[in-house]
């Protein structure tokens, strides 16, 4: 075992790695949750949609040996995907839940089905950007060897805190999701902004995806998500629909998952499967902490979820 | 009944389409489906096999839908009904087949009940949202399967599949007369009609579909919300662990990693399509029964992935969802207020 010659810092260098490398799809996902419920729907459909961009781009890349063209599905296939979901909530009488209860249901079919002939083959994978030159110790370079989706995740992180801020668009989608009556007042079409809201934000959650296959685990299984949509979910309530908050719970929440593979490289396989357990426990436990049931949120829109 | 079943034959043209999207032909699918599901005697008792789950873990969300509670922990109680049971049942394994089972249904339904209830006492004390938590303690209820097969619980000569000592074979729940339909149907079938009395017929449904419908008219006229809904809760649970208790004590023998097979999810789909009534319950669960069945011959005849299922369950949920959207629109669709 090469981490031994770095012993318990291998576990500590594992979780940091583990945040960066685990905590990208949370990233995208989470902001693309975080723009939809700003609008005023929830999108519990995320992880079908994840699922959906994580086959997708693998299955283009591998066609098309180009793992760019492969997060370019990635992001269209997520669009669509919400569309249909917005399609759905635009409706009368859809309750926000049951359609993303459904559109998970339908997602994860559709990518399980379509993915068949992806399982054997190995698609190009997406170039990391290496940080850790600078190191001579291999563990550190291959901790520093970042995707791409990121640095991204990043920069969509603070641009949509701008764009909530500061542009006539954001703040469109806001009072749409604060009080679609009186946007509407306003002259502002609130089908069309939340349409749009929720599209571009599944487009983030199937870009998410592509990191899972292309860059880490880096190849299609069905377990690949295994709830990391739905985590997204909580994500954004912790983040309190906070676009740079998102960044640093994404990297925390990457963080403890890496704790049970990174104690087994060291040797401690002592409950393994339990460690399996930890970021939803963390999920749960992060929701019991900000939940409340006397006072709305800080920062939740006003009309999240209600029928418009 | 109009537009439920109009929804049902859309999302059946729809699964056509796709289907035939994929070079096979619909109509031979289809067929197929009908022959493996209901076709023979035989294939029928293959159907009510996968039927019983079915309607015990539909409970789980159907229960508490009427409360407003949009619970989808099924997969999570059933497996940790199921992991119970077997705790249960291995630590009584010389007792009386009878006491056996009892014993592990009661283990079953406690165990998959307090999980429930886990996730209706974050609702009422924390206001952490119940669909969320639910879906998250799934994912914890498979690791904590995961943990105990692969060590506390673990029988050493299970290489493969790593999986808890077996139930005795003379311990476990038999099947029905010379059938191959085990004694599980009958929980099924007991449960869904006691959901139906209880929901529609006793005063504790009545109290639960008042909080359903107007929670703050039920809180004014004093009814205690939050102990009808941990109750509920707790039933909801309680249905979906022994629907992991029968698939262990009637089907597996004992707990391993099969337990987490997709009844819960699909049980979701079931509660959704009978609106969360027990008696329709009975029927849906029986057809989707035999839609699982069937899975099998669509992989082998039609080399159709397994996750066809899947992408058909979805296919009725979002057209069941949105015929939701027409209700009220025509007046030939009108139906009776329930």
């Amino acid at each position: 075992m090469t981490s031994e010659s770095i012993g318990w810092w291998g576990v500590v260098l594992g979780i940091l790695a583990g945040a960066v490398r685990g905590g990208t799809p949370f990233l995208l996902v989470s902001l693309g949750e975080c723009l939809t419920e700003k609008s005023g729907k929830i999108n519990l459909g995320l992880e079908g949609t994840l699922l959906m961009g994580a086959m997708s781009a693998y299955a283009v890349s591998y066609k098309t040996g180009s793992p760019w063209a492969g997060v370019a599905a990635a992001g269209a296939t997520g669009a669509l995907m919400g569309a249909l979901h917005a399609l759905l909530v635009s409706r009368p009488k859809v309750n926000d839940i049951a359609a993303g209860i459904a559109m998970l249901i339908f997602g994860t079919g559709c990518a399980f089905f379509l993915s068949k002939p992806y399982i054997q083959p190995s698609a190009p994978q997406l170039p990391a950007v290496a940080l850790g030159g600078w190191s001579q110790v291999a563990q550190v370079q291959a901790a520093l060897r970042i995707s791409p989706l990121f640095f991204l995740g990043v920069a969509v992180a603070f641009a949509l805190q701008w764009f909530f801020r500061a542009t006539r668009w954001g703040m469109h989608v806001r009072a749409v999701g604060d009080s679609p009556a009186a946007a509407r007042a306003m002259g502002i079409s609130v089908g069309r902004t939340r349409f749009l809201a929720i599209m571009a934000g599944s487009a983030l959650g199937g870009i998410g995806g592509a990191h899972l296959t292309l860059f880490y685990p880096g190849a299609w299984t069905e377990a690949i998500s295994s709830g990391q949509g739905l985590m997204a979910v909580a994500l954004v309530i912790f983040a309190r629909w906070n676009p740079v908050q998102c960044l640093w719970a994404s990297l925390l929440f990457g963080g403890a998952q890496a704790v049970g593979p990174s104690l087994q490289a060291v040797g401690i396989s002592t409950g393994y499967y339990l460690w399996n357990a930890s970021p939803y426990i963390l999920t749960l436990l992060v929701m019991v902490l900000t939940c409340s049931r006397k006072r709305t949120l800080v920062g939740a829109p006003g009309a999240l979820g209600s029928p418009s | 009944m109009a537009i439920p079943t109009g929804a049902v034959v859309v999302a059946l043209a729809l699964f056509g389409l796709f289907c035939a999207f994929q070079g096979k032909n619909p109509f031979a699918v289809f067929a197929a489906i009908n022959k493996a599901a209901f076709g023979s005697w035989y294939s029928f008792q293959n159907t009510l096999v996968r039927a019983a789950p079915l309607m015990l873990t539909a409970l789980c969300t159907a229960l508490p839908a009427r409360l407003g509670l949009v619970i989808i922990g099924n997969e999570g109680a059933l497996v940790v009904g199921g992991l119970s049971a077997t705790a249960a049942g291995l630590a009584c394994a010389t007792a009386p087949v009878a006491v056996v089972i009892s014993v592990m249904t009661l283990a079953g339904m406690v165990g998959g009940g307090l999980w429930i209830t886990v996730c209706g006492a974050l609702y009422y004390q924390r206001g952490v949202n119940e669909t969320i938590s639910s879906l998250l303690m799934n994912y914890i209820a498979i690791a904590v399967l995961n943990h105990l097969v692969n060590g506390p619980m673990r029988d050493p000569s299970s290489l493969n599949k790593p999986s808890s000592f077996p139930i005795p074979d003379d311990k476990m729940l038999p099947a029905m007369g010379d059938s191959n339909v085990h004694y599980g149907l009958v929980f099924g079938l007991v449960a869904c009609v006691i959901a139906w009395a209880l929901m529609e017929h006793a005063t504790f449904g009545f109290k639960v579909r008042m909080i359903g419908g107007n929670i703050r008219a039920a809180r004014m006229s004093g009814l205690p919300v939050a102990r009808l809904g941990l109750i509920t809760c707790f039933l909801a649970g309680a249905a979906a662990g022994i629907a992991g208790m029968i698939e262990v004590a009637a089907v597996h023998g004992r707990a391993n990693e099969s337990l987490a097979a997709g009844y819960g999810y699909a049980g979701i789909l079931v509660a959704f399509v009978a609106r969360y009534r027990g008696l329709p319950i009975i029927l849906v669960a029986t057809l989707l029964g035999g839609i699982l069945a069937s899975g099998g011959i669509l992989q082998r005849q039609f080399k159709l992935p397994d996750a066809t299922i899947l992408v058909f369950q979805g296919l009725v949920f979002l057209v069941i969802l949105f015929s939701d959207s027409l209700y009220g629109k025509f007046k030939f669709f009108k139906e009776r207020e329930a």
